[in-house]
């Protein structure tokens, strides 16, 4: 037996706060999917079912991290709760891939992939999620009732299942519309599909548009994708360069802002990665395009945009630290990984005091000032249309000035690489493609998306290069510091100390390894082929 | 996957009812099940309201041009699903008897991709020694063998343990049971306690001759459905009981004594 809840649902519903029902449905006395069940009745015998599966009460949680890692792989993943007990559900296109059962599931707490049960669930969408955490992202208490439908022989053909649910979050309800769907019985297919077809032709009954996730979603205001770690500005060619320039701030802004609480409350690790990004990156767009803003307002905030950034590093190097650990530890030859255990109680301990001081400062005036009074600033730029300081400059002149600066800029200091070269000039190479990337991505809107992507794609090989080298050396340095420090609190065992030296060599391996790879990276992004791509990305504005 | 052969070489000694009983428990218990109706008469399959007919008859299951799982249809119960009987079964002899290699094993090579789907399969055998039954044999892991209480029931299930002794290989555990005792008949009450005791293979629970098993028929449904608090739904949910903790058992020996 099949149950398929996509299927029909009744006119009605979207009442907000379950409160008092739609004007004109007071006089409705009868059920409205008994209208349904008439016509049904009609050609079927029909029988209530009690204690059918899947009838009775249940609690629905879905469930999605904080940037939709689930729905944008289009997976649909639900805590259920009923009298036969709880739940986790993996669909895709409402269709099951996977269930376990869980106990002692607290839905509405944020739980990390690696705490969750061992079960198929887990297994499916483990690499996928992590190292985010699942978060509640809507709520649905629902009553289901089945009919059966019955042949002649009085035996069970189809069963009509009706879902009344009513979706809830932060307080908020919403009464959904009824929903109805035939699930077959094995063996009459045939039965089914009549009885769906009787269904589809019964009065107030239509198709339902989506499943009960999106309708939940919509129903309480939301949308599956409404977060994005991404430069999202909605700018234009021919928008003045300063009204361009306020817009992507705003939205760093934005995300910067989306990511304080999730970082307060240490929900994971991700939360303070991309408010450090929307940081690096509005120190970007401050530094490289901050001019076309009036009076000296970028330069007034590069200070503290550097000091918001200096406030995460310390948590942020440690939870790379931590995050890599087990990988790390599975590198051990000589050493084992019980020897390295110390090494991650104490990056732990660290990371505790350093996400306490964190804290202090993203809840400091300072903090608040400077979000506060920034946004305004911004708002008024953008608000009043300004044109830039220099007359008459477009968004894509300015896309192009800077754009072509900072490839120029990459491709000189790159191709004055050597073999020789000091480990400081691939450093600043780095920083380098950073802005250059930055600046490709605060212009998205106005490139052509094939040109852009190949662009972005062989800059993104020789940016992964360059951070694996530079990631090594500073990991590197810090493993030495770290094992300072340990000595002086006296925590470091010898054996803990030797396998952090082992780590150490596969570390210095790992950015020689990068370093021979630096020389075909960069030759694809800024040889003869990648500056004619380049040209072409470009070009696109002369004409 | 674990396949019960409900099977006596009698007719009318209760397998039609111990099967359908039993594997209704078995699906209320949570159990992936599916009821095999082998009997052309379609016994089963008229308690389950179920019409007796599988498109292609038994020659398109045995020759493989229909899998079982296409005739497969689902019961009103969860968990319970039923493969009807169809009135050409009364030649699957012969049809099973055209089977290039290893007649005798056909039906368990035609249940074996099942083993993904289903946790237990029932099957109801007709009444009769031959090669249907012998097919059932080798492919059953329990032969639940129904016993009415006189000395000729008893003499039976010698002759078919010593038959299934004679296999070579895997062998089915053969489990009797008591079916249709009447307690108000003196032979029924001796011969029940007797075997019971003696006999390591005989379960200790007997299903009573009772007038609600025969509603059964005008109910359409296990008396486990529809009188689930009655003495023989007692019983059978006893027997059923004491035959699930058999499965820890290994599988393949002929447990009943001589």
């Amino acid at each position: 037996m099949t149950f398929d809840l996509r299927g029909f649902e009744l006119d009605g519903g979207g009442e907000a706060n379950g409160g008092t029902p739609a004007a004109g449905s007071q006089t409705e006395t009868r059920d409205p999917a008994s209208a349904a069940l008439d016509v049904l009745a009609q050609s079927f015998g029909v029988a209530t079912e009690r204690g059918a599966p899947g009838s009775g009460n249940r609690q629905r949680t879905w469930l999605d991290t904080f940037d939709w890692r689930l729905n944008r792989a289009g997976l649909v993943l639900e805590y259920e709760r009923t009298e036969r007990g709880s739940r986790l559900l993996l669909s895709r296109d409402d269709l099951p891939l996977a269930e376990q059962p869980v106990t002692g599931w607290q839905p509405r707490r944020p739980r990390l992939a690696e705490n969750l049960p061992a079960g198929p669930v887990r297994d499916q969408i483990f690499k996928l999620v992590s190292p985010r955490a699942l978060l509640p992202v809507a709520w649905a208490a629902s009553t289901v009732s089945t009919t059966r439908l019955l042949n002649a022989d009085g035996k069970t053909v189809a069963r009509l299942i009706v879902d009344r649910s009513t979706a809830s979050r932060d307080g908020v309800s919403v009464q959904l519309p009824p929903r109805l769907a035939i699930a077959e019985v094995r063996g009459y297919p045939g039965q089914a599909r009549r009885a769906a077809r009787l269904l589809a032709d019964a009065p107030g009954v239509s198709p339902a548009p989506q499943s009960t996730f999106l309708e939940a979603l919509h129903a309480l205001g939301r949308h599956p994708n409404d977060y994005s770690g991404g430069v999202i500005a909605d700018i234009t060619a021919q928008m003045p360069a300063s009204v361009a320039v306020a817009t992507l701030l705003l939205g760093l802004l934005d995300t910067l802002e989306q990511n304080v609480d999730g970082t307060l409350r240490d929900i994971d690790t991700e939360f303070l990665h991309d408010l450090r990004v929307a940081v690096r990156r509005t120190r970007s767009a401050i530094k490289l395009l901050g001019d076309v803003l009036p009076g000296g307002l970028a330069a007034s905030y590069a200070a503290e945009f550097k000091w918001l950034g200096d406030l995460t590093t310390p948590t942020r190097d440690l939870d790379v630290h931590l995050l890599g650990y087990d990988a790390m530890a599975g590198q051990l030859v000589a050493a084992s990984p019980a020897d390295l255990e110390p090494f991650r109680v104490f990056l732990t301990r660290r990371r505790a005091r350093e996400v306490r001081r964190l804290a202090a400062g993203l809840r400091s005036a300072r903090f608040r000032a400077i979000t506060d009074h920034w946004r305004k600033a911004l708002v008024e730029v953008r608000d009043a249309g300004r044109p830039a300081r220099r007359r008459g400059v477009t968004a894509a002149d300015l896309a192009v000035a800077t754009t072509d600066r900072m490839f120029r800029r990459v491709a000189a200091q790159g191709g004055a690489i050597s073999a020789a070269s000091a480990p400081d000039a691939l450093h600043d190479l780095r920083k380098r493609c950073k802005e250059l990337r930055y600046v490709l991505e605060f212009f998205a809107p106005l490139h052509d998306p094939v040109t852009y992507r190949k662009v972005i794609g062989d800059l993104k090989q020789l940016q992964d290069c360059l951070g694996a080298f530079q990631d090594s050396q500073v990991q590197q340095e810090e493993i030495h510091a770290l094992a300072d420090a340990m000595l002086a609190e006296r925590a470091a065992p010898a054996a803990t100390l030797l396998a952090m030296g082992e780590i150490a060599a596969v570390l210095a391996l790992s950015q020689a390894g990068a370093r021979a790879d630096f020389a075909e990276r960069f030759t694809r992004f800024a040889g003869p082929a990648g500056q004619q791509r380049f040209r072409a990305l470009l070009d696109r504005f002369a004409q | 996957m674990r396949i019960y052969a409900t099977y006596n070489i009698k007719g009318g000694v209760g397998k039609t009812t111990a099967a359908v009983n039993l594997a209704h428990l078995s699906a209320a218990d949570g159990y992936r099940t599916l009821l095999w109706d082998l009997d052309p008469q379609g016994a089963a399959s008229f308690l389950f309201r179920i019409k007796p007919r599988v498109k292609g008859g038994g020659k398109a299951l045995i020759r493989g041009t229909k899998a079982l799982d296409d005739a497969i249809k689902g019961t009103d119960f969860e968990n319970l699903d039923l493969l009807p009987a169809d009135f050409t079964y009364r030649n699957m002899d012969l049809l099973l008897g055209d089977a290039n290699k290893k007649p005798t094993r056909k039906l368990a090579q035609l249940l074996r991709p099942l083993a993904a789907e289903y946790d237990h399969v029932f099957l109801d055998c007709p009444p009769s020694i031959s090669l249907v039954s012998e097919n059932v044999m080798h492919a059953a892991d329990v032969l639940l063998v129904p016993l009415i209480p006189t000395t000729l029931s008893v003499r039976t299930l010698d002759q078919l343990t010593e038959f299934v002794g004679d296999f070579t290989g895997r062998r089915p555990q053969i489990r009797a049971f008591f079916s249709m005792v009447d307690r108000r008949k003196r032979l029924h009450q001796d011969i029940t306690a007797k075997l019971s005791a003696e006999r390591s293979g005989v379960a200790a629970t007997p299903i009573p001759a009772l007038s609600l098993i025969e509603r059964m028929s005008v109910e359409r449904a296990p008396v486990t459905a529809f009188a689930p608090r009655s003495q023989a739904a007692r019983a059978f949910r006893a027997l059923w009981a004491e035959l699930n903790s058999d499965d820890e058992k290994p599988a393949g020996t002929a447990a009943a004594g001589s």
